[in-house]
């Protein structure tokens, strides 16, 4: 059983570094200098996003003890929507805000952020307040979020609309490198901390009680695992835009696949998977479809079509 | 020696547990007895910290569980609640395995396998034991969750109705299990039990709730006693002997 699952692990850590190798090295040409450091910084992004949302997901559905939730129920997709809507009505897009990668990198995470914050500062002021009542807050906001942005998109110049529609489907293409150092980062401190918690979360899939029970400090590594999804996944989001729903896809991939309960497995798989993923998808956008679709496009086209065969092939989730 | 002190439980405006102060004797079977909504279950999740009190406080040997760390309160006292649903795949082992965590955690040792070994042979699970816990009937289930408890290896053992859904043969088994935890192995057991007849056989010392309040507590054959009985469900319950065992017989 062991051994297997390692041998899984291991089968999935090659299939990313095959991809990555094909991704780097196809069609090459002769400008090498030019092409290999732009196909590294999107080989990064890729693995970095790919990681955190794994990451991210795995720990958010583990919490909620629910297999259909991603961290983007409590609003972050659309706050990041409604953010790219905001600097363009507001600045135009020519706008420093819209413009500069990097100012708009610092305020949409620093927004996100702030707001994540607030969410949870108002929930758990209160003792007892219930963790599927933050989850609604959330999703009432985030559709207040939503109706904003498409508000003010109705209104803006159509050309300035394009460049909002843009922000609506993650992109790997054109990161800037500095974001990227950034990201990395954030993301390896916020790993390096969550992994102080990791120990708990098999216990915590056994739900509060068990959990209680067993001495898990309960509210509080909840609350900072809580927080430390909602950054991996702002930071995934203000990187290469709105791609959550991955995480949901390669969450369930990762529990099919390995059939196990053990944290340590699951979630370096479900990293690995959220990888292979991206970059296939990647692939398939550049060299099938030469850059007509977006990966989005894909990723949600796979991922729906399979969610939907979940739903009808296993009755309970 | 568990202590309870005047406490409360409110919700939405209801007293639901009020005031209820008592201690609970070390090595021998509580049982909380009651009819629906008394507060039983509420009192044992408060002494058990699953559920925080209101108003007063519960002592574990001497310390408040305000002031014990989760993590030490777990090595000293284990609750297991009557519905547990768990949508994890998980064998009966993996299950019993969980009980070692506040010692290792997750780390098990081969030290922490033994126990889970032992409590696996408690339960006489050894069969069963790489089931998967979905295919397991209730009764199994059951006792898995209770090897589970075992394998915690606590000196108090709370149980919220773990007679819930089980017939009579499996009913039987768990309380001389639960018998047995406290004769051989010393261990203090307070459980929730709606069987009066269950609490009369087999338990030390029962406690009465009524409408969030404590109705009656004694020795068994103090309250399974028709004039206590009366106080607590309002019921007119005549009492016989039958083989040394004081059985209630409410049925008509």
């Amino acid at each position: 059983m062991k051994l297997n699952l390692k041998l899984k692990i291991s089968m999935l850590a090659a299939a990313v570094l095959a991809l990555i190798a094909v991704f780097m090295l196809i069609k090459l040409g002769t400008n090498l200098e030019y092409i290999l450091p732009r196909r590294f910084k999107k080989v990064l992004a890729i693995v970095l996003t790919g990681g955190a949302i794994a990451y991210s997901t795995m720990i958010f559905q583990t919490i909620t003890n629910n297999r259909i939730l991603t961290p983007s129920i409590i609003g972050l997709d659309s706050l990041y929507m409604l953010i790219q809507t905001v600097v363009v009505f507001v600045f135009g897009s020519m706008g420093i805000a819209n413009a500069n990668v990097k100012v708009n990198f610092v305020i949409t995470l620093g927004i996100m952020m702030l707001f994540v914050i607030a969410l949870y500062r108002f929930m758990f002021r209160r003792e007892g307040r219930n963790l599927y009542f933050l989850l609604l807050v959330g999703l009432v906001l985030g559709t207040l979020f939503g109706s904003m942005s498409t508000f003010m998109q109705v209104l803006i110049d159509p050309s300035e609309f394009l460049i909002v529609q843009d922000k609506m489907f993650a992109s790997f293409n054109n990161i800037n490198t500095d974001l990227l150092t950034l990201a990395c980062i954030i993301l390896a401190l916020t790993g390096l901390y969550a992994s102080r918690f990791t120990k708990y979360l098999d216990v915590l899939a056994l739900g509060r009680e068990q959990a209680v029970n067993l001495g898990v400090p309960y509210d509080y590594v909840v609350k900072r695992l809580l927080i430390v999804s909602a950054i991996l996944i702002s930071v995934a989001t203000a990187l290469v835009g709105p791609i959550t729903f991955l995480g949901l896809l390669v969450a369930n991939v990762a529990h099919q696949f390995l059939r196990t309960y053990q944290h340590k497995y699951l979630i370096v798989g479900s990293m690995l998977i959220s990888m292979v993923a991206l970059l296939g998808g990647q692939l398939i956008v550049e060299r099938v479809f030469t850059f007509s679709t977006t990966l989005s496009v894909i990723i949600n086209f796979v991922g729906g079509a399979y969610f939907l065969y979940l739903l009808l092939k296993e009755t309970k989730l | 020696m568990i202590e309870v002190k005047n406490i409360s439980k409110v919700y939405g405006g209801k007293k639901v547990v009020e005031d209820v102060t008592l201690n609970i004797p070390k090595g021998k079977i509580t049982s909380f007895i009651g009819p629906n909504g008394a507060g039983k279950s509420t009192l044992l999740a408060m002494i058990s910290r699953l559920t925080s009190a209101d108003q007063g406080e519960v002592i574990i040997d001497g310390k408040s569980i305000k002031d014990w760390k989760s993590k030490d309160l777990a090595r000293k006292i284990s609750i297991l609640k009557q519905s547990n649903h768990i949508s994890l795949r998980l064998t009966v082992r993996d299950l019993v395995s969980f009980g070692r965590f506040p010692y290792s955690q997750g780390k098990l040792t081969k030290e922490d396998w033994e126990q889970v070994d032992e409590a696996i042979r408690y339960m006489d699970l050894e069969e069963m034991q790489h089931k998967y816990l979905d295919q397991l009937s209730g009764g199994q289930c059951q006792r898995a969750y209770i090897a589970m408890t075992i394998a915690q290896n606590t000196e108090y053992i709370l149980l919220d109705e773990p007679l819930n859904n089980l017939d009579m043969k499996h009913s039987v088994q768990i309380m001389k299990v639960l018998r047995d935890l406290v004769d051989e192995l010393g261990k203090t057991v307070i459980l929730v039990v709606h069987d009066i007849n269950f609490a009369s056989c087999y338990s030390d010392h029962i406690v009465g709730m009524k409408n969030g309040k404590l109705a009656r507590q004694g020795s068994t054959d103090k309250i399974i006693d028709s004039e206590a009985l009366k106080q607590i469900y309002d019921m007119d319950i005549p009492i016989q002997e039958i083989n040394g065992n004081r059985i209630s017989v409410y049925f008509a």
